[in-house]
């Protein structure tokens, strides 16, 4: 089962490319790694394999989870572990760069491609990684509804009304407007630069307030639905309940065969002299590695995938625009209105900056369109809203600190520790160690296995994830700053304490909630677990194997599935209110209800696990103990006061302590469902370290302080709990 | 016991109907999904299929990597291998060690009670970055083994605090009197004490294997080739970044999901006892 696949041992390899005959001089495989999936994988496959044909070098493809592809990437490369090349879009290229991932290309013949995405691969005067396809954003009209697209805005504000009828959820245009690469290009249009001369990101300008104005006008008019989520364009589109759609090219596979369909460029914005919505330009790039053992090789490979027959399959299979110029004499290119579209749209589009500075404006940008979208907050303050957390998140690197007082502390410490152990040592004199742990060896001998795996694969983790606390991390660099990561946290430097970004907020949030949810589960695992006890009870297999099930389906599939249910027009939670008669309800833009959403996930995926531990507590409870209380005239909840609840406590007290830890770092179903809408505000302490540590440019050090700060929480919390404990063991 | 009336037993009833349709209703959501041809997500209030097709299983179930091999069977494979492993190497070592904790003083016992626990408030997700360097540094990176090793001793904590829990309350005369028969230590632990302590035992398994069975980002990280791919990576792969294939991830959720579901069933007893009995003393 260890079949080790690294390049320093490819004998399985060999030994099974040696079988085939076309592979006889086949040398050590490329690693080639990608996201791609459907018709974009197939046609990666073909041409790699047209590349093993024409170089006799053979390739080994893998295809990751895009979740978790950037940071197996970033881990793998710098380990040696990686691949020889690997296909990523450009947006990232300039953390790549800085963590040292990437080769640059030495034999791109740039005239052979778009120029716009030869831009989009530039650093600093180096060019890296060959340009397979372009993305951006076009729009899409039902030709059966509308006949000709408007190539401005005022054409377009004309058509929406006859369009649109949301009473029977009929909508002129559809589109994910809270995120900000569909908002994007109509910032563009609409004048608001997004970066100043310096390059630093310009949030709070007039561009900015109307364009959300704009936007918030068609969603008041129910031009378009709110809460616009990707699957939701896509039905709309396909039961023919949206007109018109802006998505990318990956759209079209998506729209079923029965649908006539058209594709025209963003309309100009009539508002802002003509101005043209200009949409991001996402280049995808098959990039070398910059720890590949043979260079020539990858760059051959990275080159022979951007160009000739293996852009054809691109278009063909994967439904891909091609950033390769010569693809578009290929007549079964060139007769491909998709590629002819979006070539057209691409000419309009400017390439997503790869710099750092972009990375930070898309979180600010999504808290302000769901605050004007969803919330309420007038499109005019938006921008100063965002500023505001665009400055929160992007922290000026802290000072280098000084490590030798630290150094010395340290050594200090284990002299002072060392000292105790001698010091307790000698005071046990009186009794010998043999004496005191008659045991020790055997002891130490069966706990010796577990000891050593905790000790290697738990506490040396643990020990590297608390010092990384007292580092800042950029761009694969480390400095010691001593505790300035712990002093932002805990002054709530740029922004208030009661801002949902402060370490405070965030703790009362996950206080309350690790509170609320374990209660629930208690309360309503508890009642199940009476009802199910009796023994008379008929069906009580039955209900006990379907009121487990929450438990036993795995939390991120059902988190998903209740996050669609809370959709405010199309989620079943809202549905049944309807039903009820009460209004519908935007369940992630106000705190309360987000948080509502949140809670009633979790408590449907927690009480089973109660209600197993309260049925086996109730189960060890002698009847004869009622049956005495029921003589004596007790009530039944006097019976449940003096005799159920002391004698649960026990079994119930482990199940709670344990129940608390979980939910206090429970973050799937927060991330899933809720996300920490409205603002970060729902967020939990764990999620917010994972947004300082994998959404915030990997400010690693930071999120480890974070984590830090919980552990001494829940650490606090467990020297409390175990004098519970013990006085419940006193009792 | 004494009889309860017809009214009160229909109540009952009601209340444990309703709530069974509320644990039922978001997973029957997962089975229209998986059931229904369009790859869309739209939850409205009827969760019932109104069109149903298989391909979405076949699909998945008939996956082929490059070369032609059968991917789902080798993913399905490595799945079982790797939980299967995860119980055994990590039950072993919880049992070990819980029972030393529970029965033996030896120094630094407590002090490594405590540990465990602590261990476990620490977010798994940072620990991420310096476990990488850590396996490639023991060349088990890209193996089986090292991912059995990780999720093992993740949950080891957990599997020793509730087994250490249930052996304390397992009275210590039976071993004393199987000594005095007779009995090596090691006797009276395999013939007495782990016996005694299934339901424990089968807790800790479960809890063991569900670690293993449904974990995707460490896998997803640590492995290199898709035919090591556990399941929960595969199904992974239809969240894209600019769609989502719901009806496949509906789909591979069940297949994903059954197998734990079935040992939840058939371990139902156990869970019962075993989850609690460490508490209660009678």
């Amino acid at each position: 089962m260890n079949a080790t696949v690294r390049p320093e041992t490819p004998r399985f390899l060999a030994l099974l490319l040696a079988l085939l005959p076309s592979f006889a001089f086949a040398d050590v495989p490329l690693k080639l790694w990608h996201a791609y999936r459907g018709g974009e994988e197939q046609a990666l496959e073909r041409a790699v394999a047209d590349f093993t044909k024409a170089t006799g070098t053979p390739v080994e493809l893998l295809a990751v989870p895009y979740d978790a592809f950037s940071s197996k990437l970033t881990s793998a490369i710098p380990h040696d572990a990686g691949p020889d090349v690997f296909i990523f879009a450009h947006e990232r290229l300039r953390q790549f760069h800085r963590l040292k991932v990437v080769a640059p290309s030495t034999s791109l013949n740039r005239s052979a491609y778009i120029t716009s995405a030869i831009d989009a691969l530039e650093l600093d005067g180096q060019w890296y990684g060959y340009p397979l396809s372009l993305k951006c954003l076009a729009l899409y009209y039902n030709t059966d509804l509308v006949a000709r697209a408007p190539t401005t805005t005022a054409e377009l504000l004309e058509a929406l009304p006859s369009l649109s009828e949301a009473s029977a959820n009929r909508y002129g245009l559809v589109y994910e407007a809270a995120d900000f690469y569909f908002h994007a290009p109509i910032l563009a249009g609409f004048g608001g630069a997004l970066f100043d001369a310096n390059g630093r990101a310009q949030l709070n300008t007039e561009g900015m307030a109307n364009s959300l104005k704009w936007v918030k006008g068609l969603q008041d008019l129910q031009f378009m639905p709110t809460e616009v989520s990707g699957a939701l364009v896509k039905s709309l589109f396909n039961e023919g309940k949206a007109a018109m759609v802006i998505s990318g090219p990956w759209f079209a596979g998506e729209i079923d065969a029965s649908r006539k369909w058209a594709i025209a460029p963003l309309p100009r914005v009539s508002e802002n002299h003509d101005a043209q919505m200009a949409p991001f330009l996402g280049v995808e790039a098959a990039f070398v590695s910059s720890m590949t053992r043979q260079p020539e090789q990858a760059e051959a490979l990275a080159k022979f995938l951007s160009v000739g027959q293996a852009t054809v399959a691109r278009v063909t299979l994967g439904r891909q625009i091609p950033a390769e110029l010569a693809a578009y004499d290929n007549e079964l290119v060139a007769r491909d209105p998709l590629v002819a579209s979006f070539r057209a749209a691409a000419e309009l589009a400017t390439p997503t900056p790869n710099t750092l500075e972009m990375a930070r404006v898309w979180e600010p940008m999504k808290l302000a369109l769901r605050a004007v979208l969803q919330g309420g907050t007038p499109p005019e303050d938006a921008g100063a809203l965002a500023e505001r957390r665009y400055r929160a998140l992007n922290r000026e690197r802290p000072d280098d600190a000084d490590p030798k007082p630290w150094l010395a502390g340290l050594v200090l410490i284990a002299i002072a520790a060392s000292a105790l152990v001698v010091r307790r040592a000698t005071a046990m004199q009186k009794c010998t160690f043999a004496q005191r742990y008659p045991e020790a060896w055997r002891g130490l001998a069966w706990v010796a296995p577990a000891a050593v795996g905790v000790l290697v694969l738990i506490v040396i983790p643990f020990a590297v994830g608390i010092s990384l606390s007292v580092f800042h991390h950029e761009a694969g660099e480390y400095s010691f700053v001593g505790l300035a990561n712990f002093v932002d946290i805990l002054t709530s430097r740029g922004y208030r304490i009661t801002e949902p970004l402060s370490f405070y907020f965030t703790l009362a949030v996950t206080i309350g909630w690790t509170f609320l949810n374990v209660s629930l589960h208690v309360i309503i695992g508890l009642f199940l677990a009476i009802l199910l006890k009796n023994p008379l009870l008929k069906l009580r297999g039955f209900y006990r194997v379907v009121l487990i099930l929450p438990w036993a389906v795995p939390n991120y599939i059902t988190a998903l599935m209740w996050r669609g249910m809370f959709h405010r027009q199309f989620g079943a939670m809202n549905a049944l209110l309807a039903a009820l008669g009460i209004e519908p309800i935007s369940w992630f833009t106000h705190f309360s209800t987000s948080f509502a959403a949140n809670v009633i996930t979790n408590t449907w995926m927690g009480f089973p696990f109660m209600m197993v531990v309260a049925l086996g507590g109730l189960q060890s409870i002698p009847d004869d103990l009622y049956e005495a209380a029921e003589v004596d005239g007790a009530s039944k909840w006097v019976q449940f006061r003096r005799i159920t609840l002391p004698l649960l406590r026990p079994a119930l007290l482990p199940a709670i302590i344990l129940g608390l830890v979980w939910t206090f770092n429970m973050f799937n179903i927060i991330y899933l469902v809720s996300g920490g809408e409205p603002g970060g505000a729902t967020d939990i302490l764990v999620s917010e370290a994972y947004r300082w540590a994998f959404q915030r440019n990997e400010q690693y050090g930071f999120a480890a302080a974070y984590s830090v700060l919980i552990f001494f929480v829940l650490f606090a919390w467990s020297r409390v709990t175990n004098r519970l404990g013990a006085e419940a063991r006193a009792e | 016991m004494k009889q309860v009336s017809a009214w009160r037993m229909a109540g009952v009833h009601a209340i444990l109907s309703l709530m069974c349709v509320v644990a039922l209703y978001p997973v029957l959501w997962v089975v229209k999904l998986a059931l229904s041809p369009a790859q869309t997500m739209s939850l409205s209030l009827n969760p019932l299929p109104t069109a149903v097709t298989f391909a979405n299983f076949t699909d998945i179930v008939g996956s082929t990597d490059q070369q032609g091999r059968w991917l789902f069977g080798r993913q399905l494979l490595a799945s079982i291998v790797v939980s299967g492993a995860t119980t055994i190497v990590g039950l072993s070592l919880a049992v070990t060690a819980a029972y030393a904790l529970s029965r033996f003083k030896f120094p630094g016992r407590n002090g490594g009670l405590q540990l465990l626990l602590v261990t476990q408030m620490f977010p798994a997700t940072l620990m991420l970055v310096p476990l990488y360097s850590l396996l490639q540094k023991l060349g088990l990176l890209d193996t089986l083994s090292g991912l059995v090793l990780v999720y093992a001793t993740s949950s080891l904590p957990f599997c020793v605090w509730m087994l250490k829990g249930y052996f304390d309350t397992i009275p210590r005369e039976l071993e004393e009197a199987a000594i005095m028969d007779g009995a090596s230590p090691a006797q009276v632990f395999v013939k007495i004490v782990l016996p005694l302590a299934t339901p424990a035992l089968a807790v800790t398994a479960l809890f063991s294997f569900m670690t293993a069975w449904n974990e995707f980002i460490l896998a997803a990280t640590l492995l290199n080739d898709s035919s090591h791919f556990t399941l929960p990576v595969a199904l992974q792969r239809f969240v894209g970044e600019y769609k989502t294939e719901w009806g496949h991830f509906a789909a591979g959720a069940l297949i994903v999901s059954a197998p734990v579901m079935a040992l939840f069933f058939v371990l139902q007893k156990y869970l019962v006892g075993g989850l609690t009995a460490g508490g209660v003393k009678g």
